[in-house]
């Protein structure tokens, strides 16, 4: 079993819901990221997903470009992030780590280098923005056999038919993208994403993560009573980017913010 | 599939199964296919559907050819420069006028097959990227005929350089968006435009310039073009009475050039010649040209060369023609150069602006930089071919927005 499957199968049992940060790793410089990470797991993260910079992340908003460019200013490359994964799991063997990112650092790296180095990192699940099922197979099937989770989107827009063929590539859980837009838009529609989410419950069994538009505790206490997942992003990078020149203090206000979610969450009606 | 895989037998490919392509799935050989965020696959799925559809209709066919000839100004001349030609002694060199089109440029092919697309659909706001401002010009000029609102993403680095087309896309109602992010040319245009697309699909219809994009974009876009290559193909044949021995266009993303290329791909006879912006020299780094120092990788929806870093970080691009300046290119031409079917050759910076004043002063027809880069080109392998055979220059672009660059390169301020 994925460390990934054991978290929610764990989480289920107390009728919890898992609260999943994303941070971009490396931003804003990369000494501060494994640091962080395991700041957010004390303050109550579940699983930590951590964005792979990319120069083009054409499926993210302003708030998630920005940190990519700053961690690029770094040169954080694929192989540093694998890297950062590695420390982490030298104190840390429970906690799973997903990796977000566009296709072609994976490219580069080649498919069956990188489902090894990230298997032998510690990763745990690898999300892939740009590469829908229809062109997913090959990547799919190096890292399936290493154990580490393939992560697809689902949107509002998919219809029965990708939520089919996206569940049968799909591993650990499904992240639901709440709202038509990139990372950091606003306005979350509960009722629509709680019915889509029953759609999608008809033909996958995986647990659903949803994110986009997960700005306020109340928004992710909203979402665990309908969700198995919720995950902050843009919120937190935000405060990362406030606090970008003194990234000691990073850990510490994010740790606090993110706990306020963990309460709102835990404390939902 | 992974880079490593992707290595053929060009001597066992057989060009004709070329004209078939792509397959289903957007794929030409390893490259093309659909490489978007799921928020986009419904839009894609869609555009595909009414594509397919509207392709084999001789409704929207025959509204299409009747705006190519009432509207654009088609069929565009295929013109003998035979002064240029002597002055070379070599072959004899043809243009193929796509610079007289409405507007001034190929682009224009492309975006009345599209906005019609769009009519058709019922989607009733306009949004396209731009470089140089050709295909945001010809798009904000068809939305304004068409009555579709327009909003035009430019990179503001590009914003700088193409000031003239700028204020025109505004004069024809467009609203034209700024990019900030990333090295705020064309690429970064690309990527905002997805951004609205987005959060936009419900009314939104994504006018692609160039024959890149996820799959049905590459095929869309060569098909809507293609009308160059049919017209030239028949015009060489009617007025010499036989095909050219080659064919040069500028290749950027690629659309003149395929459009070009499509129609001849299968006469093996028939030279295909690609030419990319060698910038300060393809040794300098400081360049825009994949398909001769880049390598495959995955972006803005397809697999295609790219001009990327060791770590798969796209890299800025450089030319002097802002329409060159894209670190892609559209996957069909990745394909014919694995295949062997195209060649794909470069020109610097100062090759093409030589090019430029010399076609300018001894054919009174000024091209844009773009063209320049072919027509410099043609100069290097003119000499090559005997004085009768015939290459074909697609003449993509007029030169009107560039004298200010071609003003500055010589220190004159206008």
């Amino acid at each position: 079993m994925s460390r990934i499957t054991a978290c929610f199968a764990k989480l289920a049992e107390t009728n919890r819901q898992a609260l999943i940060p994303f941070v971009t790793a490396g931003d804003p410089e990369p000494g501060i990221t494994v640091e962080l990470m395991h700041a957010m797991v004390k303050a109550g993260a579940d699983i930590v997903e951590l964005g792979v910079p990319f120069s083009d992340p054409m499926a993210d908003g302003p708030v998630i470009q920005r940190a990519s460019e700053r961690a690029l200013e770094h040169n954080v490359s694929l192989h540093d992030v694998l890297a950062m994964v590695k420390s982490f799991r030298q104190t840390n063997n429970d906690t799973p780590v997903v990796l977000m990112g566009y296709l072609n650092p994976i490219e580069a790296m080649g498919y069956e280098a990188f489902a090894e180095n990230a298997a032998n990192a510690g990763v745990d699940g690898a999300l892939t923005v740009d590469l829908p099922p229809e062109e997913a197979q090959g990547l799919v099937a190096e890292l399936k056999a290493r154990n580490v989770d393939p992560i697809f989107l689902l949107a509002p827009t998919s219809n029965a038919g990708r939520i089919a063929s996206v569940d049968a590539l799909a591993g650990g859980f499904i992240y639901y993208v709440s709202l038509k837009g990139v990372t950091g838009a606003a306005n979350l529609d509960i009722d629509s994403v709680k019915s889509k989410l029953a759609e999608i419950r008809e033909i996958s069994k995986l647990p659903l993560g949803v994110g986009f538009g997960v700005r306020e505790p109340a928004d992710a206490a909203n979402l665990a009573s309908i969700a198995d997942a919720v995950i902050v992003g843009s919120t937190l990078v935000k405060i990362v980017e406030a606090n970008a020149a003194q990234p000691d203090k990073i850990p510490g206000i994010i740790s606090e913010t993110l706990s306020k979610f963990r309460y709102a969450m835990d404390n939902a009606a | 599939m992974p880079k490593d895989a992707v290595k053929i037998d060009s001597h066992n490919s057989d060009f004709d199964e070329l004209l078939n392509l792509p397959d289903e799935g957007g794929h030409f050989g390893p490259y093309g296919g659909c490489y978007a965020a799921e928020t986009l696959m419904a839009p894609i799925d869609e555009l595909r559907e009414a594509y397919e559809h509207y392709r084999n209709d001789p409704d929207f066919m025959a509204e299409m050819d009747s705006d190519f000839s009432q509207f654009v100004g088609r069929p565009s001349p295929l013109y003998h420069a035979e002064r240029w030609s002597k002055s070379i002694g070599g072959a004899q060199i043809y243009f193929k006028r796509e610079d007289l089109n409405h507007t001034g440029a190929h682009k224009v092919n492309n975006t009345v097959g599209q906005a019609l697309l769009a009519k058709r659909m019922g989607k009733t706001r306009i949004i396209a990227e731009t470089g140089a401002g050709q295909h945001g010009v010809a798009t904000a000029t068809v939305c304004a005929r068409m009555g579709l609102d327009c909003v035009i993403y430019m990179g503001s680095e590009d914003i700088k350089r193409q000031m003239i087309n700028v204020f025109r896309m505004k004069l024809l109602g467009a609203e034209v968006i700024g990019v900030e992010s990333g090295s705020k040319t064309l690429k970064d245009a690309l990527n905002e435009a997805m951004r609205d697309w987005v959060t936009n699909v419900d009314d939104t219809f994504y006018i692609i310039g160039t024959v890149a994009g996820p799959h049905p974009y590459p095929a869309m876009v060569r098909d809507f073009q293609s009308i160059i290559g049919r017209e030239a193909r028949e015009q060489a044949l009617e007025q010499t009475g036989k095909l050219p021995a080659a064919l040069v266009a500028c290749v950027g993303g690629g659309s003149n050039a395929m459009g070009l290329f499509y129609p001849f791909i299968g006469d093996h006879e028939v030279e295909l010649i690609g030419v990319e912006a060698a910038g300060d020299g393809l040794e300098t780094g400081r360049h825009a040209a994949p398909l001769n120092a880049g390598r495959p990788g995955v972006l803005h929806g397809n697999r295609t060369y790219l001009m990327e870093t060791d770590s798969g970080q796209i890299i800025e691009t450089h030319s002097v023609s802002a329409g060159l300046d894209y670190p892609g290119v559209g996957p069909e031409h990745a394909w014919l150069k694995d295949c062997g079917r195209a060649q794909y050759a470069a020109a610097t910076d100062i090759e093409a602006l030589d090019a430029f004043h010399e076609v300018t002063r001894t054919e009174g027809i000024m091209p844009a930089l773009e063209t320049s880069h072919a027509l410099a080109h043609t100069k290097k392998i003119a000499r090559d071919y005997d004085k009768d055979a015939m290459i074909i220059v697609s003449l993509s672009g007029r030169g009107d927005k560039d004298i200010h660059t071609v003003a500055a390169h010589e220190g004159i301020e206008i």
